[in-house]
Parts: C-alpha cells; structure tokens; sequence
C-alpha cells in the first residue's frame, strides 16, 4: 500500500510535504519545462515587494564549503507584476501557491499580503529577515516587537489563509521571537532562512560578493536548521516547515523526526532541479520500506523521550 | 535538459587545458553556439554548485558534445580527473547563444577560453558559407588553443600573444586597433572581461555597435531562477539587471554596463 503523505499545515492541506524554498525556485514557471510543478506540495514563491527592486551588485553568489554565499538583495518585479501575471498561471497548472512577502515597512508587508490574497494564494509566507529602513537597517525579525508587528500586520490582511513566519537564527533568540510571532497570529513557522556569511577574494584582497556579505545556505547549514526544527516544534504546538540543507530523502526525514510538518527544498535545485519531485517519491519508498504508513506518524519521532 | 552521460575521450590540449568530450545525443541535436551546460564536478556535497562550460563543439551524427576548459579551482581540477567511461550529470545546453546568419562577413574576436563556444560559433557560420575573420589573443604561443582546428577550416586567422611568442605582441584589441577592424556584417567576441571591456570601449569608438559578446558571470541555478547570475545592461527603462544564464549569455555590447 502507498504510505499516505498528506499533511495539514495549519489548514492549508497538501498532497504531499515537500516544497520549494522561497528564492530558490524563482516563481515556479522558470522549470515548468523541466519539473512537473503539480506534484510538488506547493511552490513558495521568491519574496515579493510591493514595488519592483533590483537587487544587489554582482558578484551575487560564491560557493563556499558544502554551501554557498547569496546577496541578491530582493530582486523582484514587485507585487502587480507577480499577483497579475505569475499567481494565475500557477493556479491554472494545478499548482498550492505560497506567496512570500517582505518589505521596508510594516505597511509595506500588510499591503503585499493583501494583494497576494485578494489573488488566490493558498497562503502567506512572511520573510522576516528584511531591513527595517525605519530602524537603521535591522532586519523585522531580530527584535520581537518588529517580528510581532508585521506578523499582526500580515495576519489581518491574509483573511482566512495560513500565515507561516520566516524566520532565522542569528538577531535575536529564536524562541522569543517564535514565541512573539506566535501571539501575533502566525499559524506556523518557516525555519530556517540563511546564515550570515563573508567570502573573501585573497588575490583582490576584497569581498567576493558585490554587497560584502551574504546568506549561508546548503548542507553546511543543515544541523543549525536541524536545531532550530527541534527548539521551535518543542516549545510550540504550531507546524513548522523545516528547510535547510535538504539535498536527498534521508536529509528530509531527519527534519520530520524533529518536527517539521513539510520541508523545503532550497539550494538542492540548484544541483538538482527535480529534487522536489525526486524526495517526494523517495519518501513514497522509505516509508513503505520501513512500513510507516503515514508520514504524520514521524514527524516529531525523534523527541519521544527526550 | 538533465542527462547522465559518458566521458568518451577528455584531452589536455595545453597545460592545465582539457578539452572533454561526452556522449550527449540530445544535447548534440539541439545546441546552438554560445549555448552552455551545467556540469556537476563532484558526486559529494562540496564542491557542491553545477559548473557552466560553454558548448565548444558538437558532432550531430555520433551524439557527440565537447567542452573545452582550464583548471582554475576545485571543481574544474576534480574535472580533469574525471575517467572515461565515467558518469557526469549535466544539465542543458540552456541560455541564448549567437545570431547565426548566413551569406556574410564576419570577425570573432577571441581573448584566451573565450574560443571555447566561438569555436562552435565558427564551424557554424563556416558551415553556412559566410566568410570568418578572426582575431586571437592569448597569454603565450602554447596558449593558444585549437589551432589546427581553426586553420582546417580555412578562417583568415591573426593571433596576439602577451609575450609576442605567436603574432602580434600585446593583447588581441591591441592588433584590432593596430590593424584595423576589417569590415564584418556582425561582430562576436569572447574572453575576460577586461578585454571585452576594451573591445567595447574600441567598437563605440569606431562606430560599430553591431556586436554580441558572450559574458560569464558567478551562477548557483544557470535556469533563471535564483537572480545569482545578474550583469547591469541598458534597457528602454534605464539599467536593469540581467541574468547571464537565461537572458544571455551572449549580450549586444552596446548594452552592457561596463563597471
Ligand atoms: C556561461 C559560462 C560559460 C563558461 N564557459 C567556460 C568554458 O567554456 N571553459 C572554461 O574553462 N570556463 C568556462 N566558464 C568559467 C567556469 O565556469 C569556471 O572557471 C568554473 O566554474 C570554475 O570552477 P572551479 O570549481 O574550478 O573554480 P572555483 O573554485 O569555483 O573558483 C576558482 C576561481 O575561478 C573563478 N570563477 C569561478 N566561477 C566563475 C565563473 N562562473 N566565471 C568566471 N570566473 C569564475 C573565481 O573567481 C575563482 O577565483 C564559463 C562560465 C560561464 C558563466
Ligand atoms: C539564492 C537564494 C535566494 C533566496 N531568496 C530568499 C527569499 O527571497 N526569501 C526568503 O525568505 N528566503 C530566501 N532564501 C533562503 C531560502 O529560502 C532558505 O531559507 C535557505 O536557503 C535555507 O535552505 P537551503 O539550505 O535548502 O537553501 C534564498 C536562498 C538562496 C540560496
Ligand atoms: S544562475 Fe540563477 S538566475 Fe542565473
């Protein structure tokens, strides 16, 4: 018997657990000739502001080991564009659509939300590692007031669709500022965003990206993320969509044993556009190998006891 | 677009120079000049990132594809060490490559690996009967690559070398300006950015804007997707952002932002 993979994120119900990470699959048509976008859980898009952004100069991404640095810096068409040409193409594929919203103000959050939900997203993500221009730079997600403010703000403009606050680890302390999300409104957590990071270029004796720093993902974060999972499912009774690192099945089964509802695939597509697809079908062969008959029943496995 | 292929032959045409050939039937039926591949280098996670090699030839009839390539760092040296007869994942040919037009003149202007996808490029244009200058620079004599090659296919071939080791000494936008830009319906250059830099800087001088050079930039995805790839062109808004991979590689010169 097929070992059954639906899960519930906090309402939002998928075929299967497994899905893309924000930024790393662009808005989904970018592989629709190569992925098959209908058997993925649900594509979460790249962030979205409410006007277009540029991004940051190149040099934009360098590998580092088992990962890699990015500092694309939000580029994007802004939230018209995305809302009037991407979300009804998607839906028209068959595709679960999460948005992800960021932007400079809490205005600017909520306005985005509401857009993306007047489209017919099938939920919010919210990108809390964006500078706050009113506070000099500081990323929304590092103080539990800002945190709180734009999850409140997200929260009242998505009407009725899950929320799932993004957050990263580095800033302040994950567990308050879940907690803060929390009280705010979100209906769960996307754990975890990239790492902060600095390559250096020896023979220019400067910074390898164009904007200096840059986002640590890959493998190389995969036990940080791993923690986060565990810290957050504990503490919390929301769902959690882990991610981090996620290259293979057995990566992705890690982050359900400590707690993870559903797990995106990040960097992974870019070694391996099909991955998404691939651990679906992976997991369809572990769990039947193991004869688990229900995805629902590992998640969180890995805490019995401790 | 995602293959597990063969190593057929792989060759090193000059020190630290190899030039790899894989069994990509696919790839060979559909590759355009200035097209690229992805290329995984190593079965573990580090180096972890796809490598872009440009298509430096194809031979429809045997499923044929050739990449021609230095060693510059890890994945390129674990490259090299491949063996034949081994699996390598590629993923392609992705980007826009060359306009490829028939009954004309051209130059193709080359600065060191920058051969490697106007090779394909050549034999292509040579192929529809269009007459091919090209112009090469390189470091020294022993790095400057497929030469026979190129004499086999009866181009009108001038080369530069930076020690003067084979034709004119100084670099290959030098010769231009020493020789003369011959007349070319369209013009195609390749190689570091600093000779496309000064080639561009040369074209605007002379009023000849109708060029298309290909540009490399840093890539995670190669698909368009990630925004990693980004080069500042002029667009009718003002500078945008570009992504090398899906939107280029190969750009008009005169739309390029040189920084
Ligand atoms: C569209 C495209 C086509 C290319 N075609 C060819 C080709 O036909 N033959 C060839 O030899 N090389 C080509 N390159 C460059 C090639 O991709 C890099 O040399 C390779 O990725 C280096 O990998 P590495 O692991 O050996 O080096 P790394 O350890 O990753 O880096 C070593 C050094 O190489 C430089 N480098 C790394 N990636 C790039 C890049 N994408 N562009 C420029 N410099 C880079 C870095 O500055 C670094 O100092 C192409 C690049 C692009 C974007
Ligand atoms: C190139 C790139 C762009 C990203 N862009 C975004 C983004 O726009 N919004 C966001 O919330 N996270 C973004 N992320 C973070 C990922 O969604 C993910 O949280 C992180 O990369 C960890 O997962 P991974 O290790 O599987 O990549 C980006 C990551 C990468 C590598
Ligand atoms: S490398 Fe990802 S968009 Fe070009």
């Amino acid at each position: 018997m097929k070992p059954d993979l639906e899960v519930n994120l906090a309402g939002l119900r998928l075929k299967n657990p497994v899905l893309t990470a924000s930024g790393t699959f662009g808005f989904g048509l970018e592989y629709a000739r190569l992925v098959d976008l209908g058997a993925i859980g649900a594509v979460v898009l790249k962030s979205v502001t409410l006007h277009s952004r540029q991004g940051n100069p190149p040099p934009r991404v360098t590998e580092t080991p088992a990962g890699m640095l990015n500092s694309i810096g939000l580029e994007n068409p802004g939230a018209p564009a995305v809302v009037s040409k991407v979300v009804p193409e998607l839906k028209r594929l068959g595709v679960k659509v999460i948005a992800s919203v960021a932007g400079e103000t809490v205005e600017e959050y909520g306005e985005v939300a509401r857009r993306f939900a007047a489209a017919g997203v099938d939920a919010i993500e919210v990108n809390l590692s964006c500078p706050n221009v009113a506070r000099g730079g500081l990323t929304f997600g590092c103080t539990r007031g800002m945190a709180a403010a734009v999850t409140a703000a997200v929260r009242q403009a998505a009407g009725d669709l899950p929320v799932f606050a993004k957050l990263g680890v580095t800033g302040g302390n994950l567990l308050e500022i879940a907690g803060a999300v929390a009280e705010a409104g979100a209906s769960g957590f996307s754990l975890i965003n990239t790492l902060p990071g600095l390559a250096v270029d020896l023979r220019q004796r400067r910074p390898v990206l164009g904007n200096v720093t840059g986002g640590l993902s890959g493998p190389a974060i995969k036990p940080v993320a791993l923690w986060a999972v565990w810290q957050v499912y504990k503490a919390f009774k929301l769902p959690v969509i882990g991610m981090g690192g996620i290259m293979s099945t057995s990566d992705a089964l890690e982050f359900f044993l400590c707690g993870a509802t559903a797990v995106a695939v990040g960097t992974g597509n870019f070694v391996n556009p099909r991955l998404t697809t691939e651990i679906v079908a992976g997991l369809e062969k572990a769990l039947a190998a193991e004869h688990v008959s229900d995805i629902k029943e590992l998640i969180g496995a890995a805490h019995n006891g401790k | 677009m995602i293959y597990e292929v063969e190593i057929v032959t792989q060759r090193k045409v000059a020190t630290g120079c190899y030039r790899l050939e894989m069994y990509a039937p696919e790839v060979a039926q559909t590759a355009q000049p200035g097209q690229f591949l992805m290329l995984k280098t190593s079965i573990t996670l580090d180096p972890l990132l796809r490598r872009p090699f440009s298509i430096n030839t194809v031979d429809r009839d045997r499923g044929l594809v050739k990449i021609l390539y230095r060693v510059v760092g890890r994945g390129t040296a674990l490259l090299a060490g491949r063996k034949l007869g081994r699996r390598l994942s590629i993923f392609g040919p992705l980007g826009r490559g060359f306009t490829v037009p028939a009954n004309g003149r051209f130059l193709v202007v080359a600065g060191g690996l920058g051969i490697a996808p106007l090779y394909f490029l050549i034999q292509r244009l040579k192929a529809l009967g269009n007459e091919v200058v090209v112009f090469y620079g390189a470091q020294n004599r022993f790095k400057l690559l497929l030469l026979e090659e190129l004499a086999a296919m009866r181009v009108e071939l001038f080369t530069a070398t930076d020690n003067g080791s084979s034709g004119h000494k100084g670099t290959v936008v030098d010769l231009l300006r020493t020789k003369g830009i011959p007349p070319a319906d369209l013009i195609y250059a390749a190689g570091p950015p600093p000779m496309l830099k000064a080639l561009a800087a040369l074209l605007r001088e002379a009023e000849m804007p109708r060029a298309e050079f290909s540009l490399e930039e840093r890539m995670a995805c190669g698909a368009g997707a990630c925004r990693g790839c980004a080069v500042k062109v002029i667009a009718e808004e003002g500078p945008v952002y570009k992504r090398v991979c899906a939107d280029g590689p190969v750009f008009l010169a005169g739309e390029v932002v040189w920084e």
